[in-house]
């Protein structure tokens, strides 16, 4: 059986658990006695080792089974959490995710062995004192499970002869012939795993060590094919005892219990007679698993007993799961698959535009038609929501490696400090929670490093010791807001002056005539750190330029606010969806454009004698608040179809805190648009973010208002 | 056998013949994408001059090249026959080219084309990877790949 096909969702789930392992290490350091995170970070460690082994990537497999090995310690009180135990948990958190992104890369594990952390593992443990060697991983449950084997044994055939095929009953005789041990044993998987073939698959793997499988309930082959429930029957013939071959079971991951006994056509019905009572309480369950028993006289009940014994499992089981949540039930889906569904839906909406540009231009609009256009319209909107809502993902899965990262720094750096993360639920499209990791983590190892100061200056300030930087996520009407804050020693404008002139960005008097959110911008230009040394960190002026261009790829702006002395804020803000925006449809010199109806303050109608001239630039005083002027048609190079002294209908834009009264010649409406890439050849033009189709399938420009302001 | 010999001896392309000004130009039929009526095309502001703007292709947005500016000739007119060829090469993103007029398509054997010298400074010349031989008359055969560049 190949496994490579399964290496996407063991990647996935490497990725998951390994961000379990380092949330819980984490709690683990606040709380290092608190048996239900141990628990969990023993389940995830085991889990991870089993998924390593199944795909064979031995040093993988290795290096978290001597983690799993001090974890299992920790459960079971032999060993104290302390704080290097925790570091070296971290290091050997870091290599595994190491194997997985070469994985990920080459589906090879490479030839790194670790072995200085697989050492510190077992310094760990044999710093525990007793002489007791690391023990197995995966014994310790097996061990428990195994002292429930005689009360189970005895039940757990699963067989009588009559289901078995002529072939697998020549073979049950050659066995016996040739004095092998004939064993039954029911294997029950979890009822949570992902993979029942390929962990079936290594049963047989570890089974065929010990001997030979002779019949298999369901067959093999429909068990290769996941044709099974939770569980599968199979008779063994083996040299050797029973126990081994059952602990070994066992060890696979995900595997929940496998139980045994010895194989005896005729001894079975004894065992059921033996458990009279059992078999009446439950006499209902197993049809389902077993299709034909009425068919079976004598051993029938006993083929029951195995089913029955899982039912009376559970509530043991659930007791051990107690502390972790439940299973995320997530659905993956190919982007593609959704790229092309987008696509459809586009396609839906400019036929959507067609017909509505057909009932208005036709004068004697019927109402049938109307209500076809409101039908299809609710149709596409709704379509357009569920579509986006697929494409959603919470932010967590992005901002979750942030504790972790920011203890790190506090251990580095020596500076205390804590993160505090709220809306963390907050969604956004697929491929901007893709992007914006790295942007999030410039901007937290920014206010880390530059934004807090050293303890004693702290205390000198008389702040509290330990640093705090917060990460806030919320929606904002269409836009999502995620800001980074911290109460450090905020932007020293003076210095960034300085710094400007020397570089020779502005010269002194542009410098000081320059206004704090001016020179704050300077930060975001390339190679431009204020930091006094170049640290591990940051300081190397690769940074806030990252920032701000990946944030701007994504339509997004960031936006910076500090008072010295009391910390800095961030905000970064992203547009919810990409791809089909509300916007509001002019006309300039004769041709349509569209502005995207999230950056529109409101819309005002302006008598050209309101207009005054300010430092040689077109401004209006709106209630109060001057704005300048944006002549549309000189923009885009075209001809105003209005005279000078006609009114004017001015659209202000917005842009933070900054406004832009956008002169254009007339109004077509509000309108749904897809947006289209023009190509590389022609995007140039920064004000125009790309092109929309109409209707009539003529194609209009959308002009980004951010970019004109 | 004869067949593979036919083609080792004397390869055999098909151009589209088209006409800018009094001139024929070929281009490779296995570059074009569609060749489409002349259609309102949707001015792009602040890009150079040979961009005449966008058009929408079954639903895309491609930009649209004036072959004519291009060459340092008079910018197009307009009329009945003038036609985008829709070109889709390897490297490039799709783009329409505006030409004169669309003639026919002739099959020419490597024997009939010559490469000539030309002058590369030249504006015309520069865009020339051939000239073709045809009953018809010349064809100077269109280097795309020289057109696209630094576009």
């Amino acid at each position: 059986m190949d496994v490579s096909q399964y290496l996407d969702i063991f990647l996935d789930e490497s990725k998951e658990h390994l961000q379990n392992l380092n949330t819980s290490v984490l709690n683990l350091e606040q709380d290092p006695e608190n048996a239900d995170t141990i628990g969990e970070i023993f389940r995830a460690a085991h889990t991870l080792k089993g998924m390593a082994g199944t795909m064979g990537f031995k040093r993988m497999q290795n290096l978290t089974h001597d983690m799993e090995n001090v974890f299992s310690e920790v459960r079971d009180g032999n060993l104290k959490v302390n704080a290097g135990m925790i570091d070296v948990l971290f290091r050997c958190l870091d290599a595994i995710e190491g194997y997985v992104t070469i994985i990920g890369e080459t589906s090879d594990e490479g030839d790194n062995d670790n072995e200085p952390i697989i050492k510190e593992l077992n310094d760990i443990l044999a710093g525990k004192g007793g002489a007791e060697a690391a023990p197995a991983a995966g014994e310790k449950p097996a061990e428990e499970a195994a002292a429930e084997q005689p009360a189970e044994a005895e039940a757990a055939s699963g067989w009588n002869m009559a289901d078995l095929s002529e072939d697998e009953q020549k073979a049950l005789e050659d066995a016996m012939l040739a004095n092998k041990k004939l064993y039954s044993v029911t294997v029950t998987v979890q009822e949570n795993c992902l993979l029942k073939a390929a962990r079936a698959f290594l049963v047989f793997k570890a089974i065929e060590e010990f001997g030979e499988i002779i019949a298999a309930n369901p067959s093999t082959q429909d068990i290769e094919d996941e044709k099974f429930e939770l569980e599968f029957s199979l008779i063994i013939a083996a040299d050797g005892e029973l126990d081994p071959i059952l602990k070994e079971i066992k060890a696979v991951s995900e595997i929940a219990d496998a139980k045994g006994s010895v194989f005896d056509g005729e001894a079975a019905p004894a065992a059921a007679a033996a458990e009279p009572e059992k078999k009446e309480e439950k006499e209902e369950k197993p049809e389902e698993t077993h299709p034909a028993p009425a068919e079976t006289t004598a051993p029938a009940p006993v083929k029951k007993e195995a089913p029955k014994k899982d039912g009376a499992q559970p509530p043991a089981k659930a007791e051990k799961k107690g502390g972790k949540p439940a299973v995320n039930r997530t659905v993956r889906v190919d982007i593609e698959k959704l790229d092309s569904l987008m696509n459809l839906v586009s396609e839906l909406i400019i036929a959507k535009n067609s017909l509505v540009s057909g009932a208005t231009s036709d004068s004697e609009s019927s109402s049938n038609l109307h209500d076809q256009i409101d039908y299809l319209e609710s149709v596409t909107t709704n379509l357009h929501e569920s579509v986006m809502k697929v494409r959603m993902v919470p932010i967590e899965s992005v901002v979750s490696k942030f504790p972790r990262m920011i203890r790190d720094i506090s251990k580095q750096l020596n500076k205390p400090m804590e993160l505090y993360m709220s809306g963390e639920e907050t969604e956004l499209d697929r491929t901007v929670v893709d992007e914006i990791g790295d942007p999030l983590m410039h901007m937290l190892r920014n206010s880390a490093d530059h934004g807090l100061e050293m303890p004693e200056e702290r205390i000198a300030k008389g702040k509290p010791e330990a640093g705090s930087i917060f990460l806030d996520a919320y929606q904002d009407g269409n836009n999502v807001v995620i800001e980074v804050r911290d109460d450090g020693n905020g932007i020293d404008t003076d210095r960034v002056r300085q710094k400007a002139i020397e570089r020779g960005i502005m010269t002194e008097e542009q410098a000081y005539a320059a206004d704090d959110s001016d020179i704050i911008n300077l930060l975001f230009m390339p190679s431009f750190s204020t930091a006094k040394q170049v640290s591990d960190l940051s300081g190397r002026g690769v940074g806030l330029d990252v920032v701000k261009s990946k944030i701007e790829a994504l339509s997004g702006e960031v936006d910076v606010k500090t008072k010295l002395g009391e910390g800095t804020t961030f905000t970064i803000r992203l547009p919810l969806t990409l791809a089909i925006i509300q916007a509001l449809m002019v006309v300039v010199g004769g041709e349509k454009y569209a502005i995207a109806l999230s950056g529109i303050q409101t819309i005002e109608d302006v008598d050209p004698k309101d207009v005054k001239t300010v430092e040689s630039k077109e401004v209006i005083n709106l209630r109060g608040t001057v704005i300048p002027l944006l002549r549309l048609d000189n923009i885009l190079e075209c001809e105003s179809t209005r005279k000078p002294d006609e009114h004017m209908i001015v659209v202000i834009a917005k842009k933070g805190d900054k406004q832009a009264g956008l002169v254009v010649d007339q109004l077509i409406g509000q309108q749904e648009i897809v947006i289209k890439s023009m190509g590389k050849y022609i995007n140039k033009c920064k004000f125009i973010s790309g092109a929309t189709i109409l209707g009539d399938g003529e194609v209009a420009l959308i002009i980004d208002s951010n970019a004109l302001i | 056998m004869a067949n593979e010999l036919s083609t080792n001896v004397n390869e055999i392309t098909q151009y589209i013949v088209i006409r800018i000004g009094q001139e024929q130009y070929g281009i490779d039929i296995k570059y074009i994408d569609n060749i489409v009526r002349m259609q309102q095309i949707t001015r792009v502001p602040q890009v150079p001059a040979h961009f005449r703007g966008v058009i929408n292709l079954r639903g895309e947005v491609i930009p649209v090249l004036s072959l004519r500016v291009k060459m340092g000739l008079a910018p197009d007119e307009d009329t009945k026959d003038t036609r985008i060829i829709i070109i889709k090469m390897d490297q490039h993103e799709p783009i329409g080219i505006v030409v004169d007029s669309v003639k026919e398509v002739v099959n020419l054997s490597s024997s009939e084309v010559e490469k000539a010298s030309f002058d590369k400074n030249d504006e015309r010349d520069a865009y020339a990877s051939g000239i073709g031989k045809h009953e018809t008359g010349l064809i100077t055969l269109l280097d795309l790949e020289m057109v696209f560049q630094g576009l």
